[in-house]
């Protein structure tokens, strides 16, 4: 505990500036071998970032939602592999705050996060369902107060590395598709066998393989709330906002790569405009619009949470859903301009101003989750919901 | 009125089990009411009593069983008849 008191008196900026530095360390070798970010993981560990969104009477540190996407976006511009991982735990553990306070052997894991700097994997989809994480075939069997579950899991990210996984399933072997539930389950309840590996274009040091899955727990650890309202109420909408911020990061790092470019030309040629100057312009430009959208998606998440029907509305899940897809579609053309703005030395990897990584992984945003998919829902969605017609709402 | 509900549920809720073995207070996203399934209930909805939802009746609350979508419609007819 006192690692943790020490930690917390650390400002945080400083901690995560530090975990950000070993993220950026080992960015390209992450990328290149397609392997877990270890040390910037451990690093996470060191300054105990993996707790801090878990209430302090807890042991966290209660961080607000709009606190945490500030550390994405800052580790997004260093290691978007590392910053994903640690944008996803927090979405779990958005989950476990939201919906576990009320149930002991949740609030007791939760407190075990804080306290072993728990790392949290996520299975939501599943062979057959097509990606719609709000379907799913696997069931949960309880009986005698133990729970079974077997999934043929497409994607478990760093399912390896996991300390515990969130995994959805059917409440039970009769139950709808969309009668969910979502279960904890700690490393040692489980095992995993790989079915795919993870050799994608970017945001490679996920490590999201594909696995079977069998576990078995205590009955107890089902979280005590549908996970209709789970994906409702904390998920969808910390999934859009931590991602969006990542990518963010993604995008600004490019832009200031471009922009360091374009000032070393300028100190070369003094006096005259360097290629690429007005092109900066328009990029900071576009990635201020990115920016406004994610912060005011931010608080509108914010201000829902003090209001129950607020936070399952249509209205919200829309916003919500378009946050996500303007800061996925708008960061490609920012990537592509910068790489326009350092030519050659933004395409060859190993100079200052490299920015293949930063294409790859950006190119996640609209197919790791897919875009069309979202586009789908928003659109059967605006057929009974109406456009807000005030500026200010 | 809950005739009127339970036969456009039965025909646009696609349900994978008969509407006559939910009561009137089961749990409508237990029963397999799918959120694409329950848009196209509001339109049936909205067709039927020629009404139409306001945003802030529109969350899954107002849907979440045949009593709660009975409630919300009578609220929206009540509401019309103030104005």
């Amino acid at each position: 505990m006192d690692a943790s008191a020490t930690a917390s008196e650390k400002n945080l900026k400083s901690r995560v500036n530090h975990v950000a530095t070993v993220a950026a360390a080992y960015a390209d070798e992450v990328d290149r071998d397609s392997r877990f970010p270890k040390e910037a993981v451990d690093a996470m560990k060191a300054e105990r970032l993996l707790g801090i969104m878990i209430p302090e009477e807890l042991g966290g540190e209660g961080l607000s939602i709009s606190e945490i996407a500030e550390l994405c976006s800052t580790l997004g511009q260093a290691c978007a592999s590392s910053a994903m991982i640690f944008a996803m735990h927090q979405i779990k553990t958005s989950s476990l705050v939201t919906h576990g306070n009320d149930a002991d052997w949740h609030r007791n894991f939760m407190r075990r996060i804080a306290a072993e700097q728990l790392l949290l994997g996520s299975a939501t989809t599943e062979a057959g369902i097509g990606g719609n994480l709000r379907n799913s075939i696997c069931a949960i069997d309880a009986k005698d107060g133990r729970c079974f579950l077997e999934k043929d899991a497409t994607v478990i990210s760093y399912g390896v590395e996991s300390d515990a996984i969130l995994i959805t399933s059917r409440s039970h072997k009769d139950a709808a598709s969309s009668d969910q539930v979502m279960t904890v389950f700690l490393k040692d309840q489980y095992t995993i066998d790989k079915t795919h590996v993870w050799d994608t274009l970017g945001m490679r040091g996920t490590c999201s393989d594909g696995f079977m899955f069998r576990g078995e727990a205590p009955a107890e650890q089902v979280l005590p709330h549908p996970f209709a309202e789970i994906a409702a109420q904390s998920m969808l909408a910390t999934a859009h906002l931590l991602w969006s911020s990542v990518w963010y990061g993604i995008a600004l790092d490019a832009f200031t790569r471009a922009q360091n470019f374009v000032r070393a030309a300028a100190r070369k040629a003094p006096g005259t405009q360097p290629p690429g100057l007005v092109q900066l312009a328009e990029l900071s430009s576009q990635l201020q619009v990115i920016r406004s959208n994610i912060v005011g998606g931010l608080r509108s998440y914010e201000d829902a949470c003090k209001d129950q029907d607020r936070l399952s509305s249509m209205g919200f899940a829309v916003a919500m859903n378009n946050v996500k897809i303007a800061s996925s579609e708008m960061i490609l053309p920012i990537i592509n301009q910068a790489m326009r703005i350092c030519g050659i030395m933004g395409y060859k990897n190993g100079t200052p101003y490299s920015l293949g990584r930063h294409l790859r992984d950006a190119h996640s945003a609209q197919l790791m989750i897919s875009n069309d998919r979202i586009l789908g829902n928003t659109s059967n969605m605006l057929l009974v919901h109406k456009q807000e017609t005030s500026l200010l709402g | 009125m809950n005739g009127e509900i339970r036969a456009l549920l039965a025909k646009l809720g696609g349900l994978p089990v008969s509407i006559d073995t939910i009561d009137d207070n089961g749990d409508l996203y237990a029963a397999g009411l799918s959120s694409f399934a329950s848009v196209q209930l509001m339109l049936g909805l909205e067709e039927a009593f020629d009404i139409e939802f306001p945003d802030h009746l529109l969350n899954r609350k107002s849907f979440a069983s045949i009593a709660a979508i009975e409630n919300t419609v009578k609220t929206i007819l009540a509401d019309r008849e103030v104005a």
